[in-house]
């Protein structure tokens, strides 16, 4: 049987969604040498409107790019939250930037997680970066893609001068991801949120 | 590497050194790329007051010797059709890639559709005919690209590079092969005196030898109807004589320019023919029509003009439906009903656009022709 995940980022432009679905398929398609397809939607404006990339990976050829029910939400606004949870399947990954969505109610079934990506990220200085602490917030939690993957693909998508800071804000979304897996595991429960 | 980026790859590798265009979404990373890769092997870019414009300057960067393209979205393709129409009649080398939105008119300019199939056969005024490739990864923009090229030199005309949105943007490991080992066709060059040159007299192979200005041949090139040196020549006989050979070089050598990718026909009752982001759609429907037992099989469709006209024929006598599916009201389909004369059903699984059609609808359709024909 094909085993083939789907996930779906979702926010607003400039946020840089379609970069973090394009890192997510290479660290799969040239990293971890699986299938992979990234394809986006986005509206006519520049900025501001909004925007989500859904990222097929497989180990076979990927027939269809379209994602209709993502494994994985990811999502960095309350509109791209709002529009896609429904999608969610049973049993969904859910992560969110715990200071742009406001959450409303959860199928019990879903995994839930939230980092204050954009907070940490101004705190290293660039807002910008807060794609790249939900990446190292979801490799903690995700092992769709190894960590190494992950890591060596974004470094090979963002500009070369800002590598060590996209490292670190790496590491912080990383790091406190798996701090939350810790504590998880201290109470011995699933609940996150 | 998304779909734009992996078309200027290719043209580069085929050998384009000049890219005249105007930006506009979807196609606007193909010309973005074009900007920065050009300078860097010695070629030429230049952006464009329009599209018009555009299409005019790589007619002429062709005749100055350069492999020359341009890129474009719906309301470009429609500003480009006169001057097409000049690559044809001219016989002017050269690439024009269509990254289709949602039309009419500026219609939905994210968005995806594949309703320009018809348009880039019959747009530009007077007969002709057209050479259209439609590729459905970014691998096939590379691959496709480079066959546009070859097409073009070898045939001498404007060849058509019909994606499409999601094609365009679509992000998908694409593998670049070592030069040596890509195959570039260039155009023929005359090896008559300069002074006997005809140039739109055939050769051997049906096409006339192409002199680039500069080279030292007398030349004259119009879009007027011009006889064998390009002498505006104002006969019926005159344009007989042309346009017999810009349709017969195309349709004498249909063999040679068709591609198509074949799944299950042996045993297969029903066919889902397809080009493009909807080839991928039927593809998903055929392998899940096969797990659940349903003798259907596909056709991908790598060139879409010339359009493989002797095999869908033969394939009407065998089967007992074709389906068509594709992002417009019903284009390419009508081909296939032209062809199949009756002899077979056909199904048109259409979408306005904005949106790529689902595995499941196609799948749908298979059923439903399945369950009438029982």
């Amino acid at each position: 049987m094909l085993n083939e995940k789907h996930i779906v980022i979702t926010g607003f432009g400039g946020q840089g969604i379609v970069l973090t679905g394009s890192i997510l398929g290479k660290a799969a398609t040239i990293y971890d040498d699986v299938h992979a397809t990234m394809t986006q939607s986005y509206g006519p404006e520049a900025r501001g409107g909004s925007c989500s990339s859904q990222v097929v990976i497989s180990d076979q050829e990927v027939a269809f790019p379209a994602v209709e029910h993502p494994q994985v939400l990811i999502c960095m606004s309350q509109e791209g939250y709002q529009n896609n949870l429904p999608s969610l399947v049973e049993g969904g990954l859910l992560l969110w930037d715990t200071d742009l969505v406001e959450t409303g109610e959860h199928d019990p079934s879903w995994q839930t997680f939230h980092v204050p990506a954009t907070r940490f990220a101004e705190e290293l200085g660039n807002k910008m970066m807060a794609n790249i602490v939900m990446l190292g917030f979801f490799s903690a939690l995700s092992d769709v893609v190894s960590v190494e993957a992950l890591r060596e693909s974004m470094l090979g998508s963002v500009p070369p001068r800002t590598k060590e800071v996209n490292s670190q804000a790496f590491d912080r979304g990383r790091q406190y991801g798996q701090a939350i897996l810790k504590s998880l595991e201290k109470q011995g429960g699933q609940e996150a949120s | 590497m998304n779909g734009d980026d992996a078309c200027c790859e290719g043209a580069l590798a085929a050998g384009c050194r000049f890219f005249a265009g105007y930006p506009i979404t979807p196609a606007t990373e193909v010309a973005e790329r074009m900007s920065h890769r050009l300078p860097e092997v010695d070629g030429i870019f230049i952006q464009m007051e329009d599209e018009i414009a555009s299409m005019a300057a790589i007619l002429g960067g062709s005749w100055g010797g350069a492999k020359s393209m341009t890129s474009t979205s719906g309301p470009g393709f429609s500003l480009m059709m006169e001057n097409i129409g000049l690559g044809i009649c001219t016989e002017t080398p050269c690439v024009v890639c269509n990254v289709q939105r949602a039309g009419p008119s500026t219609g939905l300019p994210t968005l995806v559709g594949q309703a320009d199939m018809m348009q880039a056969r019959w747009g530009s005024h007077g007969h002709y005919e057209i050479i259209a490739l439609s590729p459905s990864s970014p691998q096939e923009m590379f691959d496709f690209t480079i066959e546009a090229f070859n097409l073009s030199e070898q045939y001498r005309l404007p060849v058509m590079i019909m994606a499409d949105e999601v094609v365009g943007h679509m992000n998908e490991r694409v593998v670049i092969p070592p030069a040596d080992q890509i195959v570039t066709v260039e155009r023929t060059a005359p090896t008559s005196d300069p002074a006997q040159y005809l140039p739109y007299q055939p050769d051997a192979s049906g096409i006339a030898p192409m002199a680039n200005f500069g080279d030292g041949y007398h030349m004259h090139v119009t879009g007027l109807t011009h006889d064998a040196k390009g002498y505006p020549t104002m006969t019926a006989e005159a344009q007989a004589w042309m346009v017999d050979r810009l349709i017969g070089k195309i349709r004498d050598n249909a063999d040679k320019i068709i591609s198509y990718d074949t799944m299950f026909l042996d045993d297969a009752e029903i066919v889902v023919a397809a080009y493009g982001i909807s080839a991928r759609s039927a593809k998903g429907a055929v392998l899940a029509g096969r797990q659940a037992g349903l003798k259907v099989g596909l056709v991908k469709l790598n060139t879409v003009w010339p359009f493989p006209e002797e095999f869908f024929s033969h394939l009407s006598t065998k089967v007992k439906a074709l389906l068509m599916p594709e992002i417009n009201m019903g284009q390419m389909v009508l081909e296939l009903e032209r062809l199949a004369q009756g002899r077979c059903q056909v199904v048109r699984i259409t979408h306005p656009g904005g949106a790529i059609i689902n595995p499941s609808t196609i799948l749908a359709a298979i059923q439903d022709v399945f369950e009438e024909t029982k």
